[in-house]
Formats: C-alpha cells, structure tokens, sequence
C-alpha cells in the first residue's frame, strides 16, 4: 500500500513538474505547481510529517500560489513566444536527462546501500505537538527572528508595490 | 511485484528529480513568473528531503526547518512577486532577456 502511494503521487509530481517546465504559459505553470505541492503533502503524510503537510497545503499551495496566480491575472501575463529553437536540444536533451538521472540514482542507491524501508505510522514525531515543542523550546530563537523576516518582507513589499506619490 | 514498503533513498531520488526539474526551469524558461516558480519547486524539493532525512534521524528537526524554509518562501514571494509588479510597471514586460540594464 505503501509503495503504490509513493509510486503513484510520486508519478504525479513529477509529471506535474515537468509540465510546469514545458508550458508557456504562466497560469497552466501555477495550477502544475500547485499538483506538485499537492502530491508533496501526500508524501509528507506517508513520512509522518503531519504538521508539515497541512502547512504544505495551507500555506503553500493556498497562500503563496493565490499570490502568484493573482499576479499573474493582475499583470494579464501572456504565452511566452517561442523563439528559434537550436536542432541540438532534442538531440542531447533526453539522453542528457537520462544520463543525469541514472548518475544521481547510482550515487544515491551506492552512499546509501541499507537505508531503512519507510512504513506508514513509524514516525510519530511529526504531529502539532512535537514540532510546536520544537519550535517554542529549543528553535525559540529563530522562530523569534522570523517574525521580524516577515515584517520586513510586508514592508520591503509595500514599500516596492505602492504607487508613487508626486 | 511491487515491494510492501518503500525504501527512504526512492523519497531522496525524488527530491533530487523534482530539484533537477526546477533547476532546468530556472535556467531555460524566459517568463520571469516562471521562473520564479521553478525557485519554488527547488525549495520544496529540498523540504521532501529534509522530512525524508528527519525520518530517518528519527528525529523532528527536519520539520523545522522545513517549517522555516516555508516561511522564507513566503516573505520570498512576496517581496519578489512586488519586484515583479514594479518592473512590470516601468518596463510593461515579463521577458528576463528585455530587463538587461546590468547587462555591461
């Protein structure tokens, strides 16, 4: 059960990904997007990470991607034009892909030769309560330091956003 | 047949395709949304990754930071996506190629 879910929001990820690459425009780019954040929050709950997933959901694919898509609509931003495309790019692109992916599996399979199979309900660390633990005790510094972030990204956004006064 | 469970290195294999994809995004796309949506995908390829790894640790740490890589996309979104507004206000285009004045 397990390794169809992966296998199949996995699938879904990476075919979202990819498409978010290859359209042109920038709308059907957003709502891939959002299927790749989707999928992630899938994945995230199969490692455990509770928490994290429904801030996947809630944050990213609902504040952060209402913010791009009202850009987007807001600027009427359209299809990129195509331009002059070069006859190397399908001859090395797919082969080069390929080699790419085959090298980082390798590697990856070869540093880790027994990593440990991933089961569904092993972690029980990721709920609200031991992360906001986490947070409030010993990451108590930094998560301080990110409210001051965010205030300064709200005023670095007014400030660059707002219309000029003459 | 398909195994029962999954191995932890297939989670970071994944992360490394969707980080790979999101790379290529940025460097090939021409639509500066677009390009900042591929900076998107790379960081939550990274997120899967450190939830992958604090699996493995056995430990929550990972859930913070990704928590913390969140909350910089999101003051990273905003503040790009006005950027982008105010060049689109005095340029009228999204084209990265057509915003060269430091170009030389």
């Amino acid at each position: 059960m397990d390794a169809i879910l992966f296998l199949i929001f996995a699938a879904i990820a990476v075919g979202c990904a990819i498409n978010l690459v290859r359209q042109t425009h920038p709308i059907a780019s957003a709502i891939s997007l959002i299927g790749v954040m989707c999928s992630l929050a899938v994945l995230y709950l199969l490692l455990g990470a509770e928490f994290i997933a429904a801030a996947q959901v809630i944050v990213y694919a609902g504040a952060i991607m209402v913010l791009f898509i009202f850009v987007i609509m807001l600027l009427n931003a359209g299809a990129e034009p195509a331009r002059g495309k070069s006859w190397v790019a399908p001859l090395l692109g797919l082969p080069a892909l390929v080699a790419l992916a085959a090298l980082l599996a390798y590697f990856l399979f070869r540093s880790m030769p027994g990593s440990p199979a991933v089961r569904f309900g092993d972690f029980t660390l990721g709920g609200p309560r031991p992360v906001g633990e986490a947070l409030f005790t010993k990451y108590l510094l930094p998560f301080e330091v990110t409210s001051a972030l965010i205030l300064i990204a709200i005023l670095g956004a007014v400030v660059l956003a707002r219309k000029e006064l003459d | 047949m398909l195994p029962a469970t999954v191995p932890l290195s297939w989670y970071l294999l994944l992360s490394a395709i969707l980080f790979a994809i999101g790379a290529a995004g940025f460097v090939f796309r021409k639509n500066i949304i677009t390009v900042f949506m591929s900076i998107e995908l790379m960081l939550n390829a990274v997120n899967l990754s450190f939830v992958a790894f604090s699996y493995q640790l056995k430990q929550v740490d990972g859930h913070i930071f990704t928590f913390f890589v969140m909350v910089v996309a999101a003051a990273e979104a905003a503040v790009g996506l006005a950027i982008i507004l105010t060049v689109f206000k005095n340029r009228a285009t999204l084209e990265i190629d057509e915003v060269s004045s430091m170009k030389n």
